[in-house]
């Protein structure tokens, strides 16, 4: 290797990208889309739930029911229906999540027998808002039988009925608000990471090819490791560059916590960029169109890190087998790290694992894009 | 001019048909993207990992250890002796949750007052921690409703009777609340957004870079025309996806299609024609791959994020709220979600159906306007 022709390769590299200003914008302004993007956009709190209530017995009962369901913040009551029909309708077309049926004995239920029955019918194409929308509805009716209950014991017995028995004092740890954010900030440094790392890269080699550049690169004097390390450092340069946007912005704009130290998360963001860039480099020299390479580096660097890292979703509520995919998923170490990092405050040594881990697939992936160009031209 | 357009067909036709490795990438990774989305998307909490301490060991505390023990939601995965080995496995993710129980639990109960019970949460992932916080209430709120039922039977029998409304749940499309059913559907609509805009604004940006557009453009070819017969064949191929996607879904994933498949049919052109029309609309933007690239994912990623695909669109922000009703995958999402589980017709889908298509022709026009220009 030859620093001089290093160097040559680099600034051949660099000048691409300088002189092509909007891909370069577009690169440094990624960090600041995604957070924002996410940071504002993830959110998982329902409030406001549209709800139409369909009265049958139009009592004063079945009225303080509705009113309960009226009070309630997570609640809006945007329609009041007199049929099925049209319950039926205004469910279809997805006017409301939530209908509540009031059946038409229900006074005589609930004073008479002690116990009503009240219908939820739930749009539950949206699994997660629809289990969440129950939630409420169940508090909403069990706070309307406390209240009928106090109305017909007398006061001698309320001091019974009134009692709460249990009372559970949460006290979280870490991400102390539950808020999403906090959640999901971190990990977009990972996306970021993958994105412009794998991506732009993907194309440095195979633009080559497409353009017929690639036969005046051959013959020049230089060898695969100085083409490897050319094409790579601009984009190392500016990965680094992002990563640090994202961090300014999760700390200052979002206000994430951050507790742990900053050489943990540099050296690992290092290790991580460059199995990204190792990636796309070796992407971009097999497969020779800027679409194709395009496509495959999006499934083999984004698909995982934002599906299979435990970024968003939860990695133990998988299957068994996708699971133990996940650990040969380079992302998913590199997300526990920043995750820890930011809100565990934990360094180097209690991260040991996932930094060895890291270290590991670093090293092999540049192993392997070292040796992948070949100069010749079949 | 029908004869222009057929050849550019043809020639589409045959550059697709050469390029096997082309082929392969518009089967294969879709049908990844589907398996993989379709496994690891979830919302869902089972199982969350559990640490209990009980320092009171008596019947009550036992049995409302129990009750964790019982619930699928929750899966004991240690008993710890100490409050140090409940910090511990919380530090170490070895455990999400952990019960407290503190000495003098059963004696607050039995005088009738109120007694605590600890719960330590592992907050990273706010998400989880909520809906297992909800859990903990839930269970919590059954455990004390019992007890006090109990206690009013046994120390004023006269007024045992309680009042009680259950509310009688009535899931409708989606009865065992199942998360692919609704990621499912959601995801062949992001798919196609993705690949349709990816291979239209490449498929011209290429010929520019390459410089083939320029031969092009000295044949007798209008733009109008040359711009069809690019489209035409994505369109078919946007289709054929669909078909392959969605028969995936069903046949693996065993997703229902409840709906009309022509409503779904025609929602998918209309949403075909504006993803087509976006692609176009981005070809005239760049010149180089690199730069029709970084331009898709700039325009795509805000359009997926904010479509209603995975995080409802109620809970965002006002300003983010109001971008979504440009968005052509927010009403696909609508569509093709209501066509596979709730099979309504097009008396529900009309609004959705008429937004896209209005995208789609101002979309359509403003990029075949900027197309000609950008060719002279």
């Amino acid at each position: 290797m030859r620093i001089g022709r290093l160097k040559a390769m680099a600034v051949k590299e660099t000048l691409q990208v300088w002189r092509d200003p909007r891909s370069l914008m577009i690169a440094l302004l990624m960090p600041a889309m995604q957070m924002l993007l996410l940071g504002y956009g993830f959110s998982l709190d329902i409030k406001h739930i549209p709800v139409c209530t369909y009265d049958r017995e139009n009592s004063q009962q079945s009225q303080a029911l509705l009113k309960h369901f009226q009070a309630s913040q997570y609640f809006d009551i945007v329609r009041v229906v007199g049929n099925y029909p049209e319950l039926t309708r205004a469910v279809d077309a997805g006017n409301c999540r939530l209908a509540v049926v009031v059946p038409p004995d229900f006074t005589e239920q609930v004073s008479v027998l002690g116990s009503g029955k009240v219908q939820a019918i739930v749009d539950a194409t949206d699994d997660n808002t629809a289990q969440v929308a129950l939630g409420y509805a169940q508090a909403v009716v069990a706070g309307f039988a406390a209240e009928v209950q106090l109305d017909a014991t007398g006061p001698q017995v309320q001091a019974a009925a009134m009692i709460q028995p249990l009372s559970v004092e949460p006290r979280v740890w870490f991400n102390e608000d539950l808020e999403s954010r906090n959640f999901i900030i971190p990990g977009v440094v990972a996306m970021v990471m993958a994105l412009v790392g794998a991506q732009l890269t993907s194309l440095t080699v195979s633009r080559e090819w497409e353009r017929g550049t690639m036969e005046l690169l051959v013959s020049t004097p230089v060898t695969p490791l100085e083409v490897m390390l050319g094409k790579l450092i601009p984009y190392f340069a500016i990965s680094f560059i992002d990563a640090t946007l994202c961090l300014v912005f999760a700390v200052f704009w979002f206000a994430v916590p951050f507790r742990g130290d900053l050489l943990t998360l540099f050296l690992t963001t290092a290790m991580f960029s460059v199995v990204v860039l190792g990636i796309g480099y070796l992407i971009s020299v097999t497969i020779r169109n800027q679409l194709g390479a395009s496509q495959i580096a999006l499934l083999v660097t984004m698909l995982p890190t934002t599906l299979l890292s435990g970024f968003a979703f939860p990695i133990d509520q998988m299957p068994g087998i996708i699971q133990v995919m996940t650990y040969f998923v380079y992302s998913r170490y590199y997300v526990t790290i920043l995750k820890s990092v930011f809100l565990k405050g934990l360094g180097l040594g209690a991260l040991a694992m996932p930094v060895l881990a890291m270290a590991i697939y670093s090293v092999a992936v540049a192993a392997l894009a070292a040796r992948a160009f070949h100069k010749s031209l079949d | 001019m029908f004869g222009r357009i057929l050849q550019v067909l043809i020639k589409e036709a045959i550059e697709l048909y050469r390029d096997k490795w082309g082929r392969f990438r518009l089967i294969v990774p879709p049908i990844i993207q589907l398996l993989v989305f379709g496994y690891a998307a979830t919302f869902e909490v089972f199982g969350v990992s559990t640490i209990v301490l009980d320092l009171d060991h008596t019947q009550e505390s036992r049995e409302l250890v129990s009750r964790f023990t019982f619930s699928n939601r929750f899966e004991l995965v240690e008993v710890a002796g100490s409050q140090r080995d409940i910090d511990r496995a919380i530090d170490r993710s070895a455990a999400a949750i952990g019960i407290v129980i503190h000495p003098g639990f059963a004696n607050l109960l039995r005088k009738g007052a109120t007694a605590p019970v600890q719960v330590l949460v592992d907050g990273t992932n706010s998400n989880s921690a909520l809906i297992a916080l909800g859990y903990v209430g839930e269970i919590a709120a059954t455990f004390s409703q019992d007890y006090a039922a109990d206690l009013v039977r046994r120390t004023r029998p006269e007024s045992a009777r309680m009042v009680q409304v259950t509310l009688e749940e009535r899931p409708w499309y989606n009865p065992d609340f199942n998360s692919r059913w609704f990621f499912v559907p959601g995801i062949i609509g992001t798919l196609m957004l993705m690949l349709i805009v990816n291979l239209t604004s490449f498929a011209v940006v290429r010929e520019r870079e390459v410089g083939t557009l320029e031969q092009i453009m000295v044949t007798p070819i209008r733009p109008i025309e040359f711009i069809l017969g690019k489209t035409v064949p994505y369109f078919l191929i946007g289709l054929g996806e669909v078909a392959l996607v969605a028969g995936v879904g069903v046949l693996w994933f065993g997703i229902p299609l409840v709906g009309n498949p022509f409503l779904l049919l025609l929602g998918t052109s209309l949403f075909l024609l504006s993803t087509l029309a976006l692609g176009l609309l981005i070809s005239t933007l760049c010149v180089t791959q690199q730069q029709a690239f970084a331009t898709n994912f700039f325009v795509l990623n805000p359009l997926f994020i904010l479509s209603g695909f995975s995080f409802p669109i109620a809970s965002m922000p006002e300003a983010l709220q109001w971008f979504t009703y440009v968005n052509p995958l927010r009403y696909y999402l609508v569509i093709i979600r209501a066509t596979f589980l709730k099979g309504v017709g097009i008396s529900a889908l009309w609004p959705d159906m008429a937004a896209l298509a209005a995208i789609a022709v101002i979309l359509l026009t403003v990029s075949i306007l900027r197309f000609r220009k950008s060719l002279d």
